[in-house]
This record gives structure tokens, sequence and C-alpha cells, in this order.
């Protein structure tokens, strides 16, 4: 009798490994992602009868309108906590503006040529916004969408305002969130370990946010 | 004439053409509403619940002869009551029996997001499927009538349905039955426009409704519920009857020109960054711990 494989391990830091996201941020960037997910796929079947069929995913169109609203308070609830824990380090600074000027370079994987971020570079911190002034909107549209019997026929203009609006700015945010995706999961192998795992390694924290790492580790050899 | 098949003119919500479009021939139903001969019985409200059975119940006092304040989900058919005054100091009573116009150009349908929750058909009718709705209330905003009205309950929204089950075999609406003074009349639209133009010929010779006219509007692309008022220059006065509807504009950008250029966008994005990911590929610089592939070794 051969003894079993003990190939689980206890859930520690692996060796060259270090801390990038804590529980409580990864809870935060997954409640607010799924229910963002939620939104987009239950909003995209309203947005267009060629994706209609995606409400069938949900459990069918009056179940994705049902939830849908719902969804997006949690959505709304996840960004304001976002908000509290990462606004200090998403506030763009002027080592940022010179990011974004040299965008080209990052696109192109020359990242060499970038000035050194810290523990968000430029893009994230765009993104972050952007989320969170398109999460305002609609949430203030999505009110109204909610509640269309609250506005008499001379204010019919203020329900199909909100509706545009809405449309426009969950377009925005899917703008952004192809961007974030293929970022986190195509683009920076080690990205998605981050967020799901929590932890990343040396070498690439490092490489993507030295100036987080110098902060993180007080090695100021570590900047490139 | 009035009566025939029902057939399938166009579908909320569907991406396809409409099965079996343009297959019968054309003829288009209408009801016309003489307003100046409504004696406000309200026999047609009553015809209108019985018929989609609904039930009678308590109602608010509000100082006018109308029934209810608005219509409701289980509430078709209303005569909004107006006291007005017109520019020479006489007094009247407006009367005018408010229900779905049935647009030729539906914003509601328009508007709708679901898979055959509403429906026009050729004959003009415009009905909502109750089993397809999802309860968004979109056709709420689309309407410049203000006519659809959600049932909080079964998350539904409902209106009247010009009797398109009776309609569809061949007998008159239900309220077009109850009416006592001949104000209601059902039939082709040719024929009610013409009945419509002949009686405000009649107003204007042997009256002093001088601005008496008919009420078609072109802005939804005519209704198949005409009027008969005695002043078409301020259709206002009769409870709040728009002067110049028409689908909202805001609608209009939303389902046309927003719809394509969202969808282009979405998926120039998905190309895009497939695109580039085939150009650029990820930007791999850890070998240490498992990721495979080539260390970031260029210049």
């Amino acid at each position: 009798m051969s003894t079993r494989p003990t190939a689980i391990q206890d859930h520690t830091i692996p060796p060259g490994q270090i801390v990038r996201y804590s529980y409580s941020e990864r809870m935060c960037h997954w409640l607010s992602g799924l229910s963002y997910v939620y939104c987009l796929i239950s909003g995209l079947a309203l947005f267009t009868p060629y994706l209609y069929w995606l409400a069938a995913l949900l459990g069918g169109g009056p179940t994705a309108r049902f939830w849908h609203p719902w969804a997006g308070l949690v959505f709304m609830i996840a960004t304001v906590w976002m908000h509290a824990i990462w606004k200090r380090d998403m506030s763009l600074i002027d080592v940022d503006r010179q990011w974004v000027k040299s965008i080209k370079n990052y696109v192109t994987n020359r990242d060499d040529l970038l000035p050194p971020q810290g523990r968000f570079n430029a893009g994230q911190k765009q993104f972050f916004w952007i989320m969170y002034y398109a999460a305002i909107v609609l949430l203030i549209s999505g009110l109204i969408m909610w509640f269309p019997e609250l506005f008499p026929l001379r204010f019919n203009w203020v329900r199909g305002s909100a509706i545009l609006i809405h449309a426009c700015a969950a377009l925005v945010t899917i703008g952004a969130f192809i961007i974030h995706v293929y970022m986190g999961v195509f683009m920076v192998p080690g990205g998605f370990r981050g967020i799901t795992l929590g932890h990343v390694s040396r070498r690439w924290a490092r490489a993507h946010h030295p100036l987080w790492y110098e902060q993180m580790t007080n090695d100021p050899s570590a900047r490139k | 004439m009035a009566n025939g098949p029902l057939q399938i003119k166009a579908i909320s919500g569907h991406p396809g053409p409409v099965p079996g479009r343009n297959t019968s021939r054309d003829y288009a139903v209408c009801k016309l509403i003489d307003v100046t001969t409504c004696i406000g019985c309200k026999a047609c409200e009553v015809a209108c619940l019985e018929w989609n059975g609904y039930p009678f119940r308590e109602t608010s006092f509000d100082n006018t002869y109308q029934t209810m304040p608005d219509l409701e989900w289980n509430y078709y058919n209303l005569i909004r009551f107006d006291e007005h005054v017109d520019s020479e100091g006489t007094l009247s009573w407006l009367m005018r029996k408010d229900q779905c116009m049935h647009c030729a150009d539906p914003g509601c349908l328009r508007a709708c997001p679901a898979d055959g929750a509403i429906v026009q058909y050729s004959n003009g009718i415009v009905d909502f499927q109750q089993e397809n709705c999802i309860g968004c209330q979109y056709c709420v905003t689309g309407c410049p009538f203000d006519i659809p009205k959600f049932n909080k309950e079964t998350k539904k929204v409902h209106k009247c349905t010009l009797c398109s089950d009776r309609v569809g075999v061949g007998l008159q609406p239900a309220c077009i039955k109850a009416c006592p003074t001949g104000c209601l009349q059902f039939g082709s639209k040719d024929d009610m426009k013409q009945r419509a133009e002949s009686r405000v010929r009649q107003l204007h010779e042997q009256t002093s409704y001088k601005k008496a006219g008919v009420y078609d509007p072109p802005g939804v692309g005519g209704t198949h519920v005409i009027y008969v008022l005695h002043d078409a220059t301020n259709p206002q006065a009769y409870g709040g009857l728009p002067a110049d509807p028409h689908v909202p504009w805001l609608v209009r950008i939303w389902k046309g020109p927003l719809k394509w250029v969202g969808g282009l966008a979405m998926t120039a994005g998905i190309f895009g960054v497939a695109l580039h990911y085939l150009r650029f590929g990820p930007k791999i610089v850890d070998r240490e711990e498992g990721d495979r592939g080539v260390n970031q070794e260029k210049s």
C-alpha cells in the first residue's frame, strides 16, 4: 500500500513572492468584478436584440431584468468600498502624466523607456477613475430607469435622457473593461494570480511597479 | 373591412425579419372618437372592464366627473374630464376617452428590448404580449401619450388591446358596443377618417365650433384611434392630449445610431486587444514562478 501523495500545501506566501493585495482588497475587487459582469451580461441583453439571448444565460429576460438593478447596487457598494481603500494609491501624480505621455512605449512593450511606477501605474489609475465616475452616473440614471412611474409625461425627457446616458456610460465602462481584462489576464502574466491569490513574484514587482517594490522592501537597488 | 386575421406586422426586440410578413392584403382598422358627442356616461369604461375581466373597485373623488385619477394597469380606458374656459369666457365640459392610440409608428415597440413582447398587427393594432414582457418599462418612456401601465406584482406592463381578441374574430371592440350616442365608431381607417372629416365639416357649417378638426397626429405616422375635437388647435385642453406627439428623439438615438455605434465599438475593442496580443504579446518578466515563455530580452 502506497501512501497518498500530499500535494496540497498550506496557503502561505511561497518563497520569492511578496504580498500584492490583502484578503479584503481581493474581496472588494471580486465583489465589484462579479456584480459588474452580471450587470454587463444582463445589460447587453437589454441593449440590443442581437444579444437578447444573453438573458437566457441568466435565467431569462424577466429574471435578468429583476436582478440587474440589484447587482448594480452591489457594484456601487463595492465601488465605494474600493474608493475608500484605494483612493490614495489611485491619485494621479506628476510621474503619471509623464507615463501617459509615453504610453506608446507601454503599448509596444518597451517598458524600460517608461518612468518607474508605484503600486498602480497610470493606466490602472485611469481605469479606476473611469469606473468610479461611470458607476455614479450609472447609479443615478439607473435609479430613474428603475422607477419611471415617478415622472409624469411632461418629464418624459428625464426618462429618455436617463436611458441614453445609462447606455453611453455603460459603453464607456465596457471599453475600459475589455482593456482591463486583457491586461490582467493576457498582457501581464502574473497579474491575475496577484488579484486572486494575493501575491506576486519579486521579479514581477520589480519590473512592473519598481517604486512600490522599493517601498515594500526598502531596497533602492530594486529600481531599474 | 375591419375584419380579418391578425397578421403580425412588427415585433419588438426581434433581430430577424417578421415571420409571414406581407402575406396578406393591406387593411387597417380604426376607432373614431367624436368628442363632441360624448356625454361622459362611462359605459365604455364598464364594457372595457367587463370584457377584459378586471374588477370594479373603489376610487378617489377629486371633484371632477373622472372615474380614476389616471389609467391603471387594469383600467385601459378612462374618460378624462376637464372644465375649460375659452378666450371668450365660455365654460365647457370636455370629456375625452383616453386609451392607447395604436400609433402607426409605436414608440413603445421601438423602445422594447424583449423579443415579441410588443406586436403590431398589419391591421394597425399594437398589442402587448405579457408572456414575453420582462418588466423593464422602456415602453413607458417610448410612449408619447403616457399609456402603458406597470403591474408591480406581476412585473408586466398592460394597456388597451383595441380588443384584438374580438377584432381578430370579426367583432367590434367592447367600448364601441357600449356607446349609446354613436360617439364611438369602428371600421377601416379610410372609412373612419372620411366620417370624421364629414363630421368636422358639419361642425364648421352648423355650429360655432369653427376650430373643430380631426386629431390623427402625423408625428407618430397617424394613429388607429382618431378624435374629432371641438378645438383641434388646442388638444392639450382635453386632459393633456399632446399637440404634436412623436417618438422621443432620445429613444430614437438610443435605439438607432447608439445601438450600432456601441456594437461596432465593442466588437472593435475585442478585435483590437486580440490583434495587439498577436503583434506584441505579453509582458513576460517572470520565469522563476512557472510562467512559461521567453524572458524580456529585447533591447
